[in-house]
């Protein structure tokens, strides 16, 4: 028969795996661009104006590394939790957490230097996203709850209790009524690194850029990163080598929730500077996407947090420049997601037209 | 497969590395001078009205919603007809760090009004403004300005007071349901107003609230609509962008009350009325004072004699008398006549919050965190 048949690759792929991703690519820009011209917008200007509008030139590279800053963060967390094989969707709402965190350090301690401002605002952010993060991971450990349906759950919990304080106890007496806490001080603003030459980015990318080192010299260098790696191949293997598997799940869970607290704490302070519902926009799911198409790699993490940023940036251009609807992101987006984790398919496997032997 | 993947990456982080630098070389010429001329370009243009005009939008949610954002972009359209402008907008801009982004890259594509249309683009729209002083920025429904920054608003709570007069007459449960967005001064006040129109026709009657927290989210605004229907509602209003509520009465059989535009369409046989925004007026007579350098900043409120904030059609259920004491209640309205809120006016603990004989102060209006007497539902 001449059936195609699917076989496990032996050998693994070298310079194949780039062109399955660059094919992909192409692939969905192709039917994206086909999407445009069905519309009545010429495809190829749309094209040029996604990557100036993203990628082209400095003002658009400092917007999509502004925004890719908090993608990057969260993605981070989500894949050390995922490579444990623990699915931990509950990135959105342990931003949420780190953000009242850091604005729980603010309001409580408001007349800090900026030395020690700083530090107690991450601190806060990290423990509130942690624990927040944590209390599933017990949950699991203890009553065998599926961590899926209980960090997304925690999600909501999360930003509706955020909402609750801003529309509460938090809420500016100044701001007629509007729920946003106050404006920070100045010590509690993360500033810009320099404006002259980096425009509005902002110290929160050395953030990103020391925890992103410290976690790769944790997974690679230190006995506690081997076992999580470990134990995320196989758990049982891992319980039967004594590992200490338990720890483990709730070590990568209080991570994942210091980390998107992290970038909770940073799009408060330095974007908006204040705590306000609008800091809640899915950057907790954005980062599942991210961590699925980087396949868990810290590298490919920030080039595709940087992409997907980007992309995001872009599309905004669209829509002003050529008038596509706001739907054509998503669209595109998605199209980019399906098409690259279809074509990973292909890293693992071929297709033979050989006869069973 | 660890090669593969790292080969991979050197290879596309080169090649981003090689377009980044090339793009940046290339663009960084052209960039620079174009962001020093911008003021100077923006400064001649009321005395030279052959440059065409750019007037850009931002709407917090998509075009198509046939409410609040479809309110904004029909005027958009009727300005993109007059003569010498062009107008863009991009629709389903969250209002933290994005909208900021949005705004500073229409002013750096040298827009010479952007009008901003959600409470949330205030602080980014004034951040902007202080870039670019050559340039006009409308901000909608917020408080602060600039010299190159007005907030404006429409009194729609005039409407909204007398939509609740139709409401209160056509109720039998005495029960009416009001599914409303957030707990800010905006919606309450719309609250407030529709409750005293009820109640000025219809003492008896009860205006019960529940907050969905959204603006834009069909189901769980008809969900909500139904839970008021599930305690007794017999005429459902709005302060949301989609038309759930209104096919949430139709289905039950009950009336209901529009908000943004005639919903009429989407609950033919439940549409009472609706409290409608035209906001077509005011934006040509923004473009009209910039193009003649005559724009002041300042904080605008119309009312409903300026037509920025109307009434639909009635439905055809709605009895000849009622029309006529809701006309004739309007009419002194726009004369100046009748003030919603004029005393006295009690909050829900009985406690009289506007005095016999006095008229609540715009800026008590503007900050309105509570619920006048006879609504059932909390602040919070």
């Amino acid at each position: 028969m001449f059936l195609p048949r699917v076989v496990k690759r032996q050998e693994p792929l070298q310079w194949g795996s780039f062109f399955i991703f660059a094919a992909a690519l192409v692939v969905s820009l192709g039917v994206s661009c086909a999407l445009l011209a069905v519309h009545g917008k010429p495809p190829l200007k749309a094209l040029a104006v996604l990557w100036s509008g993203g990628f082209g030139g400095p003002f658009a590279l400092e917007d999509t590394l502004l925004k890719s800053i908090p993608i990057f963060l969260c993605s981070l967390g989500v894949a050390v939790s995922f490579r444990m094989q623990v699915w931990n969707i509950g990135a959105e709402g342990q931003f949420a957490l780190g953000a009242v965190g850091a604005t729980w350090a603010v309001l409580t301690f408001p007349v800090l230097p900026l030395w020690a401002m700083m530090p107690v605002m991450f601190l806060c952010a990290a423990v509130a996203g942690g624990l927040w993060a944590a209390v599933p991971a017990v949950l699991r450990l203890r009553f065998g709850m599926n961590e899926i349906i209980s960090t997304l759950m925690f999600n909501y919990i999360g930003i509706l209790f955020l909402q609750f304080l801003v529309y509460g106890v938090w809420k500016d007496p100044t701001s007629f009524g509007f729920p946003m806490t106050s404006i920070f001080p100045k010590a509690a603003i993360i500033g810009p690194i320099s404006p002259a030459t980096l425009g509005r980015v902002h110290w929160g990318l050395a953030v990103c850029a020391g925890v992103a080192v410290l976690l790769a010299v944790f997974l690679k260098r230190t006995r506690l990163g081997f076992e999580l790696l470990a134990g995320g191949e196989n758990p049982r293997a891992a319980r039967y080598a004594r590992m200490p598997y338990n720890l483990l799940v709730l070590l990568v869970m209080s991570l994942c929730g210091a980390l998107a607290g992290f970038a909770g704490c940073i799009e408060t302070s330095a974007t908006v500077n204040r705590l306000q519902p609008s800091i809640m926009v899915g950057y907790g799911y954005t980062a599942i996407v991210v961590a699925w198409l980087s396949r868990l790699r810290i590298t490919s993490i920030a080039l595709f947090a940087f992409l997907l940023a980007g992309l995001r940036v872009g599309v905004e251009h669209l829509q002003l420049d050529l008038q596509v609807p706001a739907a054509f992101g998503g669209i595109l987006e998605g199209m980019i997601l399906l098409s690259v984790l279809a074509g990973q398919f292909f890293d693992r496997y071929r297709f033979t037209l050989k006869g069973r032997s | 497969m660890r090669k593969s993947v790292s080969a991979m990456l050197l290879v596309a982080a080169m090649l981003l590395m090689a377009a980044l630098t090339g793009c940046g070389e290339d663009k960084k010429p052209a960039e620079a001078p174009k962001a020093e001329q911008k003021p100077a370009a923006a400064a001649p243009a009321p005395a030279a009205p052959a440059k065409e005009m750019q007037v850009g939008f931002v709407y917090v949610s998509p075009v198509g919603d046939v409410g609040w954002s479809w309110a904004h972009d029909q005027a958009r359209k009727a300005i993109e007809d007059m003569d010498g402008v062009t107008t863009s907008f991009v629709e389903s801009v969250p209002e933290g760090a994005d909208a900021e982004r949005v705004i500073q890259n229409m002013a750096r594509k040298g827009y010479d009004i952007i009008f901003t249309t959600s409470f949330g683009y205030m602080d980014p729209t004034l951040k902007v403004a202080e870039q670019f002083p050559g340039i006009t920025f409308m901000h909608c429904s917020g408080y602060k300005t600039a010299p190159n920054m007005s907030n404006y608003f429409g009194r729609m709570y005039q409407a909204r007071y007398l939509t609740g007069m139709v409401a209160g007459a056509m109720t039998k449960s005495n029960i009416l349901g009001y599914v409303a967005a957030f707990p800010i001064p905006e919606v309450i006040r719309g609250i407030n107003a529709y409750t005293l129109g009820v109640r000025a026709v219809n003492p008896k009657a009860e205006v019960r609230v529940v907050w969905t927290k959204t603006w834009y989210d069909p189901a769980t605004e008809k969900e909500a609509a139904k839970s008021l229907l599930d305690v007794g509602a017999d005429v459902i209003a709005q302060h949301q962008d989609s038309p759930g509520p209104q096919e949430a009465a139709q289905e039950r059989g009950v009336y209901s009350v529009g908000y943004n535009s005639n919903m009429s369409q989407f609950a033919p046989k439940s549409h009472l009325t609706a409290a409608v925004w035209n906001w077509t007026p005011f934006y040509k007579d923004v473009v009209e004072k910039v193009r003649k350098g005559e724009w002041k900043s300042g904080a605008y409120w119309p009312g409903i004699e300026t037509g920025i904030v109307g009434v639909a059609p009635y439905g055809d259920m709605v009895p000849q008398d009622v029309r006529a004491k809701v006309d004739a209640r309007k009419a002194e309205i726009v004369a100046g006549t009748y003030k919603v809120f004029s005393g006295p006016v009690k909050d829900q603990n009985g406690a009289v919050r506007v005095p016999e004989g006095q008229v609540l102060s715009d800026q008590d209006m503007l900050g309105m965190t509570w619920f006048v007497e006879g609504v059932v539902g909390s602040t919070q």
